[in-house]
C-alpha cells in the first residue's frame, strides 16, 4: 500500500543525502531536495512502477528572502492517479545561482507553468525551449512576485504598513 | 516576399501566411490571440500568446486579509465563481482546521453544482453557435440568467458572486431560494432535452465535431489536462471522486468519459454532467441535513449584526475580523475543487501573517491551453474555432 512513510523511505533509499527536508504536511508529503538531485528525483517518482507519480499537477514558484542563500524556490506537486496518492517536492536556489533544470523532458504541461514561474520569480530552467515571459509583458524588466516589490506606492504615507499587511 | 533575380532554377520555397486569430476576435469568447501559421486554410503552426487581462492575483493576494481574497477568485473563472469562492473558503478551512456543519457542505454542493450547470450551458451552446446553430443557444440562455437569479437570492451578487464565507454562508438559504430551486430542477430538464435533441445528433453539428481537434488520454495526461476535457480523452479522473471535499462521498453519481478526446466527446461529456448535477442538487435537497448554516469559528466567521451592537464580544470579533486580525496558523496546504472545466487548486502558504505569504492558483485552463497548438495542427481554421470553444478556456482564469 502507497502511503507517505512508504513513499518517504523509497525515496531516501534512492536519494539519500540530496534530501534536505521531509515533512508531512497537512496530510502531503512534502519532499526538499537540493537542485542538482531535483530533475532525477522528479523522474524516479514519475518512472518508478510502484511510486508511479505520472501526472503533474502543479508547478511554481516561491520568494523567501528570509531563507539565505536559499531565496528561490520551485514547488512541484505530482499525483499518482492510480493509487490517489499526491506528493510535493521543494528544491531551492540561491538568488544569484537559480537555474533548474527543466522538467519538460518528463512533462509536456510542465512548459508554461515554467515559463510563468520565470515570469513572476526570474527562476532560469536550462532546457526551456522557449524560455520567455508569459503573461506579463516581454519588455518588463523585473520579476514582480519576489519580495522586493512591494504592492503599493510606497512614497504614499498616509499608509502604514504596520496596519495594512507586510 | 522580397525577389531575387538568382533563383529561378531553385525549387521554390513554399510560402505560408501568417494569420492573427485575436487578440479580439468575435469567435475567439474572449482575449485570445494566435499567430496561425496557414498552408492555405490548413494550420501548420499555432502559437497563442496569452496575458491580456493579467491582474497579478497572486501579488494582491499577498497584501489582503484572507477574507478579502474571496473577491479574486470570483474573477478566475467567471462562468462558476461560485465554485471558486467555495474553493478558497474549504483550502482556508482546512488551513486553520475549521470544522463545518454537514448542512453547510451540502448546501455548498447545491450552489456548486448550479454553477457547473451554468458553466457547462454556456460552453455547450457556445459551441453550437460556433458551428453555426445559434438556435440551441437562445433556447438555454435564459436558464443560465435563472441560475444567476438563484445566486442572486444567496448573495446579492450574479457574475462575480463572493458567495458564501469562510466557515459557511452569511445566512440560510431563504423560502423564495427553495421555490426557485424547485421551478428550475422542474422545468430546466425538458428546456435542456429540447436542446439535446436540436444539437446533439444534427448531422452538420456532428460532422463538424466528430474527429475535431482530438487528444489521447496520454497525450492529455502529459499535458496535465484535469475536467471534462481530460474525461473525454476517457480519463475518469475527477476531484471530487478521488478526493472528496465538501462531502461530495454522500451523493451517488457517475463520472461520464469519453473515448477519443474530440470536441464531440468533450460536448457530450460535459452534457452528461449537467444531468449528474441535477441529480446531485435533488439529492442534496433531499438529504438536506438540519442544522446551522456556518461553523462555530468566531475568529474567522462574523458576528451576527445584533451581537456587534450590542456585546462586547461581539464587536471585537467583528473588528477583528474586518481589520485581519486574527491568528492565522502557520503552514502550506495544498486543496483542490473540481472547478467547471479542471482541477482549480490553491496553493497557500501562510508564515503567520495576516495575509498569505504566498498564494498560487493552479488555474486548470492556463495548464491545458497549451496543448492548443497541437491540437489544432492539419486542421482546418475553423475546426480550431470550435476546438478552442470546446475546450472551455475563460479568459479570466487563464490570466489570472
Amino acid at each position: 500500500m502507497l502511503n507517505n512513510q512508504y513513499a518517504l523511505n523509497r525515496i531516501k533509499e534512492a536519494f539519500g543525502d540530496h534530501i534536505t527536508d521531509a515533512a508531512e504536511s497537512y496530510g502531503m508529503l512534502t519532499v526538499s531536495v537540493n537542485k542538482e538531485a531535483y530533475f532525477n528525483l522528479i523522474k524516479f517518482l514519475k518512472e518508478d512502477a510502484e511510486l508511479n507519480c505520472m501526472f503533474l499537477t502543479d508547478l511554481t514558484g516561491i520568494h523567501d528572502p528570509g531563507r539565505v542563500n536559499e531565496e528561490l524556490g520551485v514547488i512541484v506537486h505530482l499525483h499518482n492517479l492510480a493509487a490517489n496518492f499526491r506528493i510535493r517536492v521543494k528544491t531551492f536556489a540561491s538568488s544569484e545561482h537559480h537555474s533548474i533544470k527543466s522538467l519538460i523532458p518528463l512533462f509536456k504541461g510542465a512548459n508554461w507553468m515554467e515559463r510563468e514561474t520565470f515570469d513572476f520569480f526570474g527562476i532560469h530552467f536550462s532546457g526551456h525551449p522557449n524560455m520567455k515571459r508569459i503573461l506579463n509583458v516581454d519588455d518588463m524588466d523585473y520579476h514582480p512576485l519576489l519580495k522586493q516589490y512591494p504592492m503599493e506606492d510606497q512614497t504614499r504615507e498616509d499608509k502604514n504598513n504596520k496596519y495594512f499587511g507586510r | 516576399m522580397s525577389k531575387t533575380d538568382n533563383n529561378t532554377t531553385a525549387v521554390q520555397e513554399k510560402e505560408y501566411n501568417i494569420l492573427n486569430l485575436g487578440p479580439t476576435h468575435p469567435a475567439t469568447h474572449g482575449i485570445f490571440q494566435n499567430v496561425l501559421k496557414m498552408d492555405g486554410e490548413i494550420i501548420v503552426e499555432a502559437e497563442p500568446t496569452i496575458g491580456y487581462i493579467h491582474r497579478a492575483f497572486e501579488k494582491i493576494a499577498e497584501r489582503r486579509p484572507f477574507y478579502q481574497i474571496t473577491t479574486l477568485t470570483d474573477r478566475l473563472n467567471y462562468c462558476s465563481s461560485p465554485i471558486n469562492n467555495m474553493g478558497w473558503h474549504m483550502t482556508v478551512e482546512k488551513l486553520i482546521g475549521a470544522q463545518l456543519p454537514k448542512k453547510v457542505d451540502y448546501m455548498r454542493v447545491i450552489v456548486m453544482e448550479l454553477s457547473r450547470i451554468a458553466d457547462h450551458i454556456i460552453c455547450n451552446s457556445v459551441i453550437a453557435v460556433d458551428t453555426g446553430a445559434l438556435t440551441g443557444f437562445t433556447y438555454v440562455f435564459q436558464w443560465r440568467e435563472k441560475i444567476y437569479e438563484l445566486f442572486e437570492e444567496i448573495c446579492g451578487a450574479r457574475l462575480t458572486t463572493n458567495i458564501g464565507r469562510i466557515g459557511g454562508f452569511e445566512r440560510d438559504f431563504s423560502d423564495k431560494f427553495y421555490t426557485k430551486l424547485n421551478a428550475f430542477l422542474n422545468e430546466f430538464p425538458d428546456k435542456w432535452k429540447e436542446f439535446e435533441s436540436l444539437v446533439s445528433r444534427n448531422r452538420i453539428f456532428m460532422d463538424r465535431t466528430v474527429g475535431c481537434g482530438p487528444i489521447s488520454a496520454d497525450m492529455a495526461l502529459e499535458y496535465s489536462f484535469t475536467g471534462p476535457n481530460l474525461r473525454a480523452a476517457g480519463v475518469d479522473y475527477d476531484v471530487r471522486v478521488m478526493n472528496p471535499y465538501s462531502s461530495y462521498q454522500d451523493f451517488d453519481f457517475i463520472i461520464p468519459v469519453g473515448t477519443s478526446g474530440d470536441t464531440y466527446d468533450r460536448y457530450m461529456v460535459r452534457n452528461e454532467e449537467i444531468w449528474q448535477s441535477m441529480s446531485i442538487i435533488k439529492q442534496a435537497l433531499e438529504k438536506m441535513p438540519a442544522g446551522k448554516h456556518h461553523a462555530d469559528i468566531p475568529e474567522f466567521y462574523l458576528p451576527p449584526k445584533e451581537e456587534v451592537y450590542s456585546t462586547m464580544e461581539g464587536l471585537i470579533w467583528h473588528f477583528k475580523i474586518v481589520m485581519g486580525e486574527t491568528e492565522i496558523p502557520k503552514g502550506e496546504v495544498y486543496h483542490s475543487v473540481e472547478g467547471g472545466n479542471g482541477e482549480l487548486g490553491f496553493y497557500l502558504v501562510s508564515d503567520g501573517g495576516r495575509a498569505p505569504f504566498r498564494l498560487h492558483f493552479r488555474r486548470p485552463c492556463f495548464i491545458y491551453y497549451q496543448a492548443y497548438p497541437e491540437m489544432v495542427k492539419g486542421g482546418m481554421l475553423s475546426d480550431a474555432i470550435i476546438t478552442m470553444s470546446s475546450m472551455n478556456v475563460i479568459a479570466g482564469e487563464l490570466d489570472a
